[in-house]
């Protein structure tokens, strides 16, 4: 349901301010959202301040250095470096983007890092993704077929592989569907951008023998039809794929099979 | 605190397998009233300022009438589903079902009002 006011012990309160590194000259101001769950305090705000001149190019590489060298308990997710994992998805500068692809020189002022929005969050910049893997999960996202497996392989034409292009892609790094206000207000029931994306890659999938399926279990007013083309989803994505016109397309698939 | 796994959330009760006809009339009521509207717009601007004789001559007549009770019929459906929309994203339990009910309610209560005022007029 909607939320218009952040609960009591959800509101960010100002925190503390790190010194500047001695010596530098090129400095940025970085503001990051910390909450600790153990100490029982509400979110705070730290600022710290990097000296970009001998600091990486990326916004991950920022939070490394204050990491390493300023604020060790700064907590964050991060792994491949380059843009495939999607674990450090978070909020940077008011969007849901990849830090290990978001240039510093691409944030205006001062930095300020979220995690992603209206997701439980386990400790600093880390949000809990369990029900968002488990929506995921939940729309098979693997071939299902019925034929007996062939001796070779599942054929498919090129203009039929063609069609999983702007799809496969996805790295379920879920800054779509947490920047999605219909997630937001009803992601208990609506499967949000991310797993309808995945849902209808293995819809249009020419191997795939389970289509109707497939539709049958999306038929739905909150699963499926909570997508009011807000259109979030696409302009956020680190990839540049399009969730929006997926959902749009499994639209035309059930309105094809029903009218 | 119930202890469901993490899939049973997801799952829910599963899918109602409805949806689809909502969304196929929700998209052939605004191709309609991309039509009824500027009509209704034209029409009913033709005797905005005239006297009450003038208003009702000019309702009596078939096109003007039929354009003004197909707007009335047609927008009224139209916006009762789309308020339904807007209130099962902001609501919830009880408060939802009740102010689907109010709005339907006034949705055909408005239509039929509308559209009785123009046969009182037509005949």
């Amino acid at each position: 349901m909607v939320q218009l006011t952040l609960p009591k012990n959800s509101r960010i309160t100002h925190g503390k301010t790190w010194p500047k590194p001695e010596g530098a000259t090129n400095l940025r101001k970085v503001q990051i959202y910390r909450w600790n769950p153990d100490d029982g305090k509400n979110p705070r705000v730290d600022t710290y301040f990097v000296d970009v001149d001998s600091c990486g190019p990326m916004i991950l590489d920022a939070l490394i250095k204050i990491k390493s060298e300023i604020d060790p308990t700064l907590t964050f997710r991060r792994s491949c470096r380059e843009g495939i994992c999607g674990s450090c998805a978070m909020n940077i500068d008011g969007r849901n983007t990849l830090a290990c692809t978001y240039g510093l020189d691409e944030v205006e002022g001062d930095i300020k890092i979220y995690p992603l929005p209206h997701m439980p969050v386990v400790k600093d910049l880390i949000p809990d993704l369990t029900h968002f893997y488990a929506q995921h999960a939940s729309i098979k996202p693997w071939l299902e077929t019925e034929t007996n497996t062939p001796a070779k392989e599942w054929r498919q034409s090129i203009e039929d592989r063609k069609k999983l292009d702007g799809l496969y892609e996805c790295i379920m790094c879920a800054s779509c569907s947490t920047a999605c206000p219909s997630y937001w207000w009803n992601g208990d029931r609506y499967l949000g951008p991310a797993a309808l994306l995945h849902a209808y890659r293995w819809i249009v999938d020419s191997r795939d023998e389970a289509t109707g399926e497939r539709l049958d279990d999306l038929e739905d007013e909150f699963k499926l039809y909570r997508c009011h083309t807000i259109m979030n989803c696409a302009k956020t994505c680190p990839k540049g794929l399009n969730p929006a016109k997926a959902i749009q397309s499994i639209k035309h698939m059930m309105v094809e099979r029903a009218v | 605190m119930a202890y469901l796994t993490d899939r049973k959330r997801a799952h829910g009760l599963g899918a109602s397998h409805s949806g689809t006809r909502q969304h196929w009339r929700m998209s052939m009521s605004s191709v309609a009233l991309a039509i009824l509207i500027p009509l209704f717009v034209f029409t009913f601007g033709a005797v905005l300022g005239g006297t009450y004789e003038e208003v009702v001559i000019y309702y009596q007549r078939p096109i003007p009438a039929a354009i003004a009770v197909l707007t009335f019929i047609v927008g009224f459906w139209h916006f009762r589903a789309g308020a339904q929309i807007m209130i099962e994203d902001y609501s919830r339990g009880f408060t939802r079902k009740a102010l689907i009910v109010g709005v339907t309610c006034l949705s055909y209560a408005l239509a039929a009002i509308g559209v009785l005022a123009l046969i009182r007029l037509a005949l």
